[in-house]
């Protein structure tokens, strides 16, 4: 039990090994623990805003979903409207074209009415005439009694 | 080999021989101890210089593959100890110091290295040795008061500057003066200061010395069992009886090795601690 120059020896490798140990021990190995910390620490942030997002993402989705029934129930109502529309609009289309081939019809019946009449006009003045003639028994001149005439003609 | 020396010249050679350093420079001729102060023992300073040059060999090897995502074995072992030893800074070391950690870690690893010498039986390596044509050779360097004083004094040196440095060249002067008993004591108060200051590191060094010193005689007296009494028939009573004996204080020496680097470590942070705390 005696203190010799190995003292020195010690305390130089002493003070050299708290060196080594911080450069390539301590230093290190904290330095990669801290790391994985913050990494942990990260993930963990990471997961929990992912969670988040995932539930923004859902309620996001939700609205989409929901406006997008909306819409096309929407579109659906248009479309339905618009085909009503679409039929009433043939539909009319269908009874002007019926009331307007109806009055072309009517205006050619009448036509042919009137022709008709105009014809039968012509010809009962012709008739009348004819009998008036066997009724005096002598010719009616046509240029005497012009006036006679049309007032027959009108009269009919 | 030893052995055989012991049953021939006595325990108390078999003994004294394996306490005695490889001893150069001012060393006694006849006992081989160290006569003066300019004297190396080899063999502390072989075996620590060893353990050290492993430790940051091991330390180096492994900070090149050293893995943030997922440690391998070694890796999860190695942090395992540094979060132990820094989980110690952190609870008895008050504010921050970035040398503490490494001065701690150090210690209880090294110290616990030089301890675990200890636990290889006591006459394997100077058997080797007395081959290689060295005669002495003691393997605990921790068995060694140089080397137990060399730390202790060196963490002496970090508290006389970290008082220094916190508490300035006056504050630690006036710890001196008032510090245990008041203003009105200041003799008192001197000799109380100075004997608990330097109590510190002898108490450090010689705490761990003596606890591995005994540690180091009872195996050898373990070992002395086997040397003196089996002889004949009683060897068949005896060698049974010191493989029993052995292996039961090999286990009790591993706790106390490791207890021994950790007290070392513990107080060392607690003194570095204390100097840091300006109001003393």
């Amino acid at each position: 039990m005696n203190i010799t120059a190995t003292l020195i020896g010690q305390i130089v490798a002493f003070v050299l090994l708290i060196w080594f140990v911080n450069k390539v021990l301590w230093g290190p190995v904290t330095k990669i623990l801290t790391d994985r910390q913050n990494r942990i620490a990260d993930g963990l942030a990471a997961a929990e805003k992912g969670k988040r997002e995932l539930v923004h993402a859902e309620e996001r989705a939700k609205e989409q979903l929901r406006d997008v029934k909306t819409q096309a129930a929407e579109i659906i109502a248009q479309a339905e409207k618009r085909a009503n529309e679409m039929v009433e609009e043939a539909k009319n289309k269908a009874r002007e074209e019926a009331e307007r081939q109806l009055t072309a019809a009517k205006a050619e019946i009448e036509q042919e009415v009137n022709r008709a009449k105009e014809t039968l006009r012509a010809q009962v003045a012709g008739v009348a005439v004819a009998g008036a003639q066997r009724i005096l028994k002598k010719e009616i001149t046509e240029k005497a009694h012009a006036d006679l005439l049309k007032d027959l003609v009108a009269q009919i | 080999m030893s052995a055989e020396k012991a049953s021939g010249g006595g325990t108390v050679e078999y003994i004294q021989h394996h306490l005695t350093n490889l001893c150069v420079g001012d060393c006694d001729p006849v006992t081989h101890q160290a006569a003066g102060f300019w004297a190396l023992h080899l063999d502390t300073l072989f075996f620590s210089y060893l353990l050290g040059a492993m430790l940051v060999f091991v330390s180096w090897n492994l900070s090149r593959k050293l893995s943030a995502d997922v440690p391998s074995g070694f890796q999860n072992f190695v942090e395992t100890i540094l979060d132990f030893v820094s989980g110690q800074v952190r609870d008895t070391f008050p504010g921050h110091n970035p040398l503490i950690g490494p001065l701690a870690l150090t210690i209880f690893v090294w110290v616990w290295m030089m301890n675990f010498m200890d636990l290889i039986p006591v006459d394997l390596l100077p058997v080797i040795a007395s081959f290689l044509g060295v005669e002495y050779l003691k393997v605990v360097p921790t068995t060694d008061l140089s080397t137990t004083l060399a730390m202790s004094l060196t963490v002496f040196g970090l508290i006389i500057y970290y008082n220094i440095k916190v508490k300035g060249p006056l504050g630690y002067l006036k710890m001196f003066l008032f510090h245990p008993f008041g203003k009105f004591f200041v003799p008192v108060n001197i000799v109380m200061s100075i004997i608990e200051e330097l109590a510190k590191p002898l108490s450090l060094a010689l705490r761990l010395f003596g606890n591995l010193f005994a540690g180091e005689l009872v195996f050898l007296l373990i070992a002395l069992i086997g040397a003196t009494m089996a002889v004949g028939l009683g060897a068949l009573f005896w060698l049974p009886l010191q493989v029993v004996l052995d292996l039961g204080w090999l286990i009790f020496h591993l706790l106390v090795i490791t207890l021994q680097a950790f007290i070392f470590m513990v107080l060392t942070i607690v003194y570095l601690g204390m100097a840091h705390t300006s109001d003393h």
